[in-house]
C-alpha cells in the first residue's frame, strides 16, 4: 500500500548528522587541524583559493576539512561565503615586477637578469611513492642561501625592448567584474582572464592541452612562469595615496607565441597571460594558453571552429560551481516532467501502433 | 506563534540590500516587459547552481517580514529541496511559513503551478534550470538574444512542425514554450504543459528566476499567454487519463506511484496542499481509508 512520502525534513537532519560523523572518520585517529591542512595541504588550499575567488588559506582549509577533502565542495564553500563579504573597492595593480620571487624560470633564455631559481618544484623529481612519509617524525631541511637582491625583471620586457614582441599599451580604467554584472559577450580580455583564472584547472588545462594538440594551436612557448609573493596596495581617498594593505602569493605565466604581422607590419610575438592565486603551476600555464588561443579575432587570425577559440563555449563552461550545481541537480526529483514525458510517450506508441495495425489490415 | 525572527547573523532573506535593489531592478524591468529575459547579476548562493538559487534570489529580493511564504517542489512542500528551501528563508528571514496556496503570500515553486487557483497578490517564484526556450535549437546565447530581438521564432516554429511530421504530435511535454502578449517566446519552467493554462491571465505576479544562467523574467498579472501551436494542431494540455487515487480529483495532475513488483500502480495528486484540502473536506479516491468513525 502507498505511503506518502512525508518526513523529507526528517531525512535531511539524519543525512547531515551522518555526513558530520563521516567527516570525522575514526575518532582514534587524531582529527586533522585547519593549520596542518593549511601547511601540509598547501596546493590544495592555493586551488581552493584560486577557484573560490577569495586570498584567505586558513578560509580555504576550512572549506577543505568541511569538505571531506572534495576540493570543488570547498570551491563552493569558499563562493557563499565570498557572496556575503562587503566590497570596499579595488586595489592597485599588482606589480608582479617587484614579486618577492621563490621560482622564476624560463624556457626561452638560458639565463637572464635575475637568473633561473627552480624554487620547490616537483620538476626533476622522480614519481616513486616515499614510503619514508608513511612514517612520522621527519622534519626535512633544505639548504639555504642569502638571496641576491637582484632585480628580476620580466623577461618578455627584454624582448619588447627589442620591439620583438607585441606592444601591450596600458589601460587605466577599471577592468568589468565578473560577479558584480553578468556576462555579456562578446567579453574583453580582462573579463576572460577573471573567467580563467576562476575557472576550473582540470577544463582550463583540458582547453590549453587541445590547442597544444592542434585544436586551435598558437605555438606556446612559457617565457616566463614566476611565483612569489606582491604587497596589495589600496588607494584610500581619505589619505590621497595607496597603503598596503596585505601580500598575497601569485603564480604568473607569460607566452611568447606565434608572429602575427601584415604586408606593412613587421611580424611579432604575441602574447598569452596567466595569473593564479598561490602555487597554481598547471593552471598559469594553461590559462596563459587559453588566452591566447581565444585572442583569434584580435590579432586576425583565422576562426578554425576549436573549442578554445570559442569564447562563449569557454566562458560559459570553465565555472565548476556552476557546472557541478547544475550536473548534480539531475539527482532532484523530476517526477512531474518524467510524468509528462510518460504520458506522451504512451499516448504516441499507442497511436503508432494503431497506425501500423490499421496498415496492416 | 511568537514574532518571527531571522538569524542576525545574515542580513534579512540573506543578501545585502544593494544586491536585492538590483535584482528589484531586473524584476520591474521584466514585468514592464513581459516575457523579456533580463540580465542580472546574479550572486552565489549557499546552496548549488541548478537548485533553485535564481528563485531563491528573486524570493529574497521580494520578501517583507509580514509575508507567508510557502514552498513547493514538484508540487509538494515536503519534497527534500522545498524542505531545505523552505528552511533557508526561515532562518535568514524569519518569515512564517505555510502549506496553503490560500494563505501564501509568496509563493516558490520547481516544476508545477498550484492547482487552486492565485488570486490577485499573490506573488509565484518559479525556480528555472535554462531559461532560453530557443537554447537546444541554438546553442548561443549571442544568437537566441539577437533571434528574441528580431522576434525571429521561425526554428521554433520548424521544430514543432517536425515533431508533428515525425510523431504525428508536438513531442514537448514539460517546458512547452509559449508566446507572451504577442511578442516574446518564453520557458515557462519545466512545468508540465498541463500547467500552461494557468499561466496565461493569472491574478497573481509570476517572476521567474535563473541564478546559474543570470536571467529574470515575468508575467505580471492577466498577462496573455498563448502555448505555441498549429490551427490544425491545437495545444493540449493532457495529463494521466485517471483521478486520483486518494481524494479522487478528476482535473489535477497526477503522479503516477509504483505500489508493486507486478507493475501495479496509483495516480496521486501531485499538488499535495490541494489533495489534502480536498481530503479534509470528505472527498475520497480508489485507495483512501474507510471513514473512520468519530
Amino acid at each position: 500500500m502507498y505511503v506518502a512520502v512525508k518526513g523529507g525534513e526528517r531525512a535531511i537532519e539524519a543525512a547531515h548528522d551522518w555526513l558530520a560523523e563521516e567527516r570525522r572518520g575514526n575518532p582514534e585517529v587524531p582529527e586533522l587541524s585547519i593549520a596542518q591542512i593549511r601547511e601540509q595541504m598547501a596546493l590544495a588550499v592555493n586551488r581552493v583559493m584560486a577557484e573560490g575567488s577569495l586570498y584567505d588559506p586558513d578560509l580555504a582549509a576550512l572549506a577543505i576539512k568541511q569538505a571531506r577533502g572534495d576540493l570543488i565542495e570547498a570551491v563552493f564553500l569558499i563562493r557563499a561565503y565570498r557572496t556575503t563579504l562587503p566590497r570596499f573597492g579595488g586595489s592597485v595593480p599588482v606589480d608582479t615586477d617587484k614579486m618577492a620571487l621563490t621560482r622564476r624560470i624560463s624556457a626561452t633564455f638560458k639565463d637572464a637578469p635575475g637568473g633561473q631559481v627552480l624554487g620547490p618544484t616537483f620538476d626533476y623529481t622522480h614519481r616513486l611513492l616515499d614510503f619514508k612519509l608513511m612514517a612520522e617524525g621527519e622534519t626535512p631541511q633544505a639548504q639555504t642561501r642569502d638571496s641576491a637582491p637582484e632585480p628580476a625583471p620580466h623577461i618578455l620586457h627584454l624582448l619588447d625592448r627589442d620591439g620583438l614582441m607585441e606592444p601591450q599599451p596600458r589601460h587605466d580604467t577599471a577592468p568589468p567584474a565578473l560577479t558584480r554584472a553578468p556576462l555579456e559577450l562578446p567579453a574583453t580580455r580582462p573579463l576572460r582572464l577573471q573567467a580563467l583564472t576562476r575557472g576550473d584547472e582540470g577544463f582550463v588545462l583540458s582547453m590549453a592541452y587541445s590547442t597544444q594538440r592542434g585544436y586551435g594551436r598558437t605555438h606556446a612557448f612559457v617565457g616566463e612562469l614566476r611565483i612569489g609573493t606582491v604587497a596589495v596596495e589600496m588607494d584610500i581617498p581619505e589619505l590621497g595615496f595607496a597603503v598596503e594593505i596585505g601580500e598575497i602569493e601569485l603564480t604568473e605565466c607569460e607566452t611568447v607565441n606565434q608572429f602575427t604581422g601584415s604586408k606593412t607590419e613587421p611580424p611579432q610575438f604575441t602574447r598569452g597571460y596567466g595569473l593564479v592565486f598561490g602555487q597554481s603551476e598547471r593552471k598559469a600555464i594553461s590559462m596563459s594558453l587559453v588566452d591566447r588561443a581565444l585572442r583569434w579575432k584580435e590579432l586576425g587570425e583565422e576562426d578554425t571552429g576549436a573549442p578554445a577559440q570559442d569564447e562563449e563555449f569557454v566562458l560559459y563552461h570553465c565555472d565548476n560551481i556552476q557546472a557541478t550545481g547544475f550536473l548534480e541537480h539531475i539527482k532532484l526529483p523530476h517526477y512531474v516532467d518524467f510524468q509528462s514525458e510518460l504520458e506522451l510517450i504512451r499516448r504516441l506508441r499507442r497511436e503508432a501502433m494503431t497506425a501500423h495495425q490499421e496498415a496492416a489490415e | 506563534m511568537n514574532a518571527p525572527h531571522h538569524d542576525p547573523d545574515y542580513n534579512f532573506a540573506y543578501l545585502d540590500e544593494q544586491t536585492k535593489r538590483m535584482i528589484r531592478r531586473a524584476i520591474l524591468k521584466g514585468i514592464a516587459v513581459p516575457g523579456y529575459q533580463v540580465p542580472f547579476a546574479s550572486r552565489e548562493m549557499p546552496m548549488p547552481y541548478g537548485w533553485g538559487t535564481g528563485g531563491v534570489q528573486v524570493t529574497a529580493a521580494c520578501l517583507v517580514p509580514e509575508d507567508r511564504l510557502k514552498v513547493i517542489d514538484q508540487g509538494a512542500d515536503d519534497t527534500t529541496n522545498a524542505v531545505s528551501i523552505r528552511r533557508f528563508f526561515q532562518r535568514t528571514a524569519g518569515v512564517a511559513a505555510t502549506e496553503k496556496t490560500t494563505e501564501a503570500s509568496v509563493i516558490q515553486t520547481r516544476h508545477r503551478i498550484p492547482e487552486t487557483p492565485l488570486t490577485e497578490g499573490q506573488i509565484l517564484v518559479y525556480q528555472v534550470p535554462i531559461p532560453e526556450p530557443l537554447r537546444f535549437l541554438e546553442p548561443r546565447e549571442s544568437e537566441t538574444r539577437r533571434m528574441h530581438a528580431l522576434a525571429d521564432y521561425g526554428l521554433m516554429h520548424v521544430k514543432l512542425y517536425e515533431d508533428i511530421a515525425r510523431h504525428g504530435a508536438i513531442a514537448t511535454a514539460y517546458a512547452y514554450p509559449v508566446e507572451v502578449e504577442g511578442r516574446y517566446v518564453m520557458d515557462p519552467s519545466p512545468i508540465p504543459k498541463f500547467d500552461n493554462p494557468k499561466l496565461g491571465d493569472n491574478p497573481a505576479i509570476q517572476l521567474f528566476g535563473a541564478g546559474r544562467e543570470q536571467r529574470i523574467y515575468a508575467l505580471p498579472p492577466y498577462t496573455a499567454v498563448r502555448s505555441l501551436d498549429f490551427e490544425d494542431y491545437p495545444f493540449d494540455p493532457s495529463k494521466a487519463d485517471h483521478d486520483c487515487d486518494l481524494c479522487g480529483a478528476s482535473g489535477s495532475y497526477l503522479d503516477e506511484v509504483i505500489t508493486d513488483d507486478q507493475g501495479s500502480r496509483m495516480f496521486v495528486c501531485s499538488d499535495t496542499d490541494y489533495c489534502e484540502t480536498r481530503r479534509d473536506a470528505g472527498h475520497r479516491g480508489r485507495f483512501s481509508p474507510p471513514e473512520v468513525q468519530a
